[in-house]
């Protein structure tokens, strides 16, 4: 198994954190994992992004031209991944502020609403854990007990009382997510 | 889960290349780190300074003022015979060529890690490779060489830091490991090595008599000077260090190689570029090409005899950098004209994709 | 009474240090480097710190100090002699670390390096040889050159406006906290060369005690690069080198 994945989005949306619970996961998993970040003054305010691999095999490039799945949460980061999914592959979208929607027919895509809900339910904090949820609705890359590992391995001790709030997150996600063609 | 379990668990670790650095050098040994922050390197110091080594293996962590200034406190550090360390990105790397010509001078040991930034000037903080001519060809004065470790994953960044204290060590050198910003920024996953205890005064003085650490009547004073004002004293000074790198040359070659048992056609490739080339390999194979890779670890010594090697049983090969062509220069040497040596590179800060580089393979050497 | 009457313990009044080496100095005659030489050579005989010092030359006329004193040196890049003694004292912390340093060394080209090892307070003491020009490159200007001085670099006098100030750099390092003890000596006469003693000695239990960086500027002569006989040097350093750096503490904590 391997999976290829960006994630894309503005600074502060939690990009870069969501990838890196995912490599955890796959991490905890006994998968080989890269987690490369777009780094520098990107990440303070405008586009982050970060190439997720996970595998069960030794990776070769963690730089990559084309993604099974890519994720983007602004719409920049539409235009600038939507071409870059894999025929077959799968696109998941915030659709918060966009005013171009994905059109590509060849790939599966899906929305979620995460920031609508996380801002009418004062949970902005893990809305990046409800993106997650949606994902692994999707694509079941890897388990939830195994984000909840994760999650404990990449917390300080001091934040591990949090990570109840997240599990319900994810599971919210798996509820919001919607295909969209 | 059992405790043996648990402990192999809690060996594997996920952090990013920098990183990896950090904990490497305080797990080897290390008794001294001297840096300025520069992108994208600056997570070596910062892990430091979290991790506070100063109070458990007694290793000092100090902000210089420069990187002028850092590479002299490696200078004086490594002096006493302690295991000292800088590191920074090329523009900081420029800046330190005066010290690095004179750590050549006076014979001393010492790691620096360059974790490569597009230039020149301030350039981009973006990866890079076009500090390979300024590495292994010497980007300060006088003839002199660094033993060049390229690491091409986090789990090298650990490794080679290691690694390059040894070398260092052994043969009186700097020993620079030369990464770029991908393999800096990434993560992977990492097993640490083993925590090994920094070197006792009286291990300094057995491992490196030569060490200024306080002259004892019973024997004349360590003198660390780069200084030789008789050309015949400076010409004695040189030749033994022609000699050393010779044995470093015959030695300490380092190589990797993938798909190139029945290649018809090899890539050269180092650091991040090689795990691009990697790719491009695989997909060359699934569509029937006989590719191979063979990624040089150490740049200096470089692999020239296994290059010349290789040269006489394929037909053609492509250098793959993020520069404008600089490591080409050294393949061409060791193959000398017998088949084409073509290049691919990006630059400024940007990495070529796995299907740019087996398009040029293609249009440059196979269908050329 | 014979020779060897004479040579006679009880007789002694005066002996050369065991620390200063055999071999002629390439100084030339009147010069102040050798006197300096001989005092610090003195103290870290009297203070029974041979066998844990660790000296820094620079890049100057004084870049041969590692011939003269039979203690263990490092040789700095130009400039560079405070980085090198912060880390042999941080990494030595128990050893006696001084750096020796001319006026194009300390206050031109590593200004930073002076600057910022005294405001980390490294434990360390600055030896400052302050003649007002680079003598070892054949009498050019140097940062510490007075207004309407003459060098090979200002040849009718350094003016202002083409050349700048002439560098207090001493009463500036006086202001940072991480310095203990900064004074401005000189070793013209008997009594200066007790006093310029002193204050190195102190610099030095100084740095022994963690107390901080102490400075010990040296306003000296360089008769050659001034162009004068030894005696006119010392006049003349009287004259216009006291008033523009007025010996004395500066500082002492």
């Amino acid at each position: 198994m391997k999976e290829e994945i960006i994630i894309a989005g503005f600074g502060g949306q939690g990009v870069l954190s969501m990838g890196k619970i995912l490599a955890y996961s796959g991490l905890m998993q006994g998968q080989e994992v890269s987690w490369m970040p777009s780094y520098g003054p990107e990440q303070r305010g405008g586009t982050a992004n970060v190439t997720v691999i996970l595998s069960d095999e030794r990776i070769s490039s963690p730089v990559l031209n084309s993604y099974d799945t890519a994720i983007v949460l602004n719409q920049p980061s539409l235009e600038r991944f939507e071409n870059k999914v894999k025929p077959g592959g799968t696109l998941i979208f915030d659709g918060n502020g966009f005013h171009k929607f994905p059109t590509r027919t060849d790939i599966n895509i899906y929305r979620i609403d995460a920031t609508e809900y996380a801002y009418a339910n004062d949970a902005a904090k893990t809305m990046n854990m409800i993106i997650l949820g949606g994902l692994l609705k999707v694509r079941p890359i890897v388990q939830v007990e195994n984000v909840l590992k994760g999650l404990k391995k990449s917390l300080p001790e001091r934040h591990h009382h949090l990570i109840p709030m997240n599990e319900k997150a994810i599971q919210i996600g798996m509820r919001l997510i919607k295909k969209v063609n | 889960m059992n405790d043996s379990e648990k402990h192999n668990m809690e060996e594997v670790r996920l952090m990013k290349g920098n990183e990896a650095v950090a904990h490497a050098a305080i797990r080897c040994g290390c008794d001294g780190y001297f840096g300025y922050p520069i992108t994208p390197q600056s997570e070596i110091m910062e892990t430091l300074m979290e991790q506070e080594p100063w109070n458990t293996t007694g290793m000092v962590v100090l902000q210089a003022e420069s990187e002028t200034s850092s590479i002299n406190m490696v200078y004086g550090a490594a002096g006493c015979g302690k295991k000292a360390m800088t590191s920074s990105s090329s523009p900081g790397i420029s800046l330190m060529q005066e010290g690095i010509s004179y750590l050549a001078g006076a014979e001393l040991p010492c790691v620096i890690v360059n974790v490569m930034r597009g230039g020149p000037g301030l350039g981009t903080i973006q990866p890079s490779q076009a500090d390979y001519y300024q590495t292994v060809k010497g980007g300060g004065h006088g003839d002199y060489k660094m033993i060049t470790l390229a690491p091409a994953s986090v789990q090298e960044m650990a490794d080679h830091t290691v690694l390059a204290f040894d070398l260092a060590f052994k043969y009186r050198v700097t020993a620079m490991v030369l990464a770029d910003g991908v393999i800096g920024q990434m993560m992977e996953k990492v097993v640490l090595p083993p925590f090994k205890p920094r070197w006792t005064e009286n291990e300094i003085r057995q491992i490196s008599p030569w060490a200024t650490l306080g002259k004892p009547a019973t024997r004349e004073p360590n003198i660390i000077n780069s200084l030789r004002l008789e050309a015949s004293d400076m010409e004695e000074l040189n030749l033994r260090l022609q000699g050393r790198y010779r044995e470093i040359e015959n030695n300490e070659v380092l190589f990797e190689e993938f798909s190139v048992k029945d290649a018809e056609y090899v890539i050269v490739a180092f650091g991040t570029t090689a795990r691009v080339c990697q790719k491009a390999v695989e997909m060359a194979r699934a569509e029937g090409i006989k590719a191979g890779l063979l990624r040089p670890i150490t740049l200096y010594p470089f692999p020239t005899v296994e290059i010349s090697n290789l040269a006489n049983k394929i037909k053609g090969m492509l250098t793959v950098e993020m520069s404008a062509g600089q490591m080409v220069d050294d393949v061409r040497l060791a193959v000398n004209g017998r088949i084409p040596v073509e290049f691919f590179g990006r630059m400024g800060g940007i990495v070529p994709s796995p299907d740019e580089v087996l398009h040029a393979l293609k249009t440059k050497i196979i269908h050329r | 009474m014979t020779t060897n009457d004479i040579i006679n313990p009880a007789n002694l009044v005066y002996a050369k240090t065991k620390v200063m080496n055999d071999v002629p100095m390439h100084y030339c005659p009147g010069c102040s480097h050798g006197v300096v030489h001989k005092i610090i050579a003195e103290i870290i005989e009297e203070m029974d710190m041979q066998e844990k010092t660790i000296g820094i030359a620079p890049v100057g006329c004084a870049v041969f100090a590692y011939k003269y004193l039979d203690i263990d040196w490092q040789q700095a890049a130009h400039g560079r002699a405070p980085a090198l003694a912060t880390a042999v004292k941080r990494l030595l912390p128990d050893r006696l670390v001084f750096t020796y340093q001319g006026d194009g060394d300390l206050a031109a080209i590593g200004t930073a390096e002076t600057i910022h090892a005294a405001n980390r307070g490294e434990n360390i003491a600055i030896i400052f040889i302050n003649n007002g020009i680079y003598g070892m490159t054949g009498g050019q200007m140097a940062p510490t050159t007075l207004e309407g001085m003459k060098s090979s670099t200002s040849p009718n006098g350094r003016t202002v406006p083409l050349n700048g100030h002439p560098l207090d750099i001493t009463k500036l390092l006086a202001q940072l906290k991480g310095t203990c003890y900064v004074t401005r000596q000189s070793v013209h006469t008997i009594a200066a060369v007790r006093k310029a003693k002193k204050a190195i000695q102190k610099a030095f239990e100084n740095s022994m005690d963690n107390k901080g960086t102490s400075v010990v500027e040296i306003v000296s002569t360089c008769n050659a690069g001034w162009k004068m006989t030894p005696e006119a040097a010392n006049d003349w350093m009287v004259e216009n080198m006291f008033p523009a750096y007025p010996l004395g503490d500066l500082k002492d904590l």
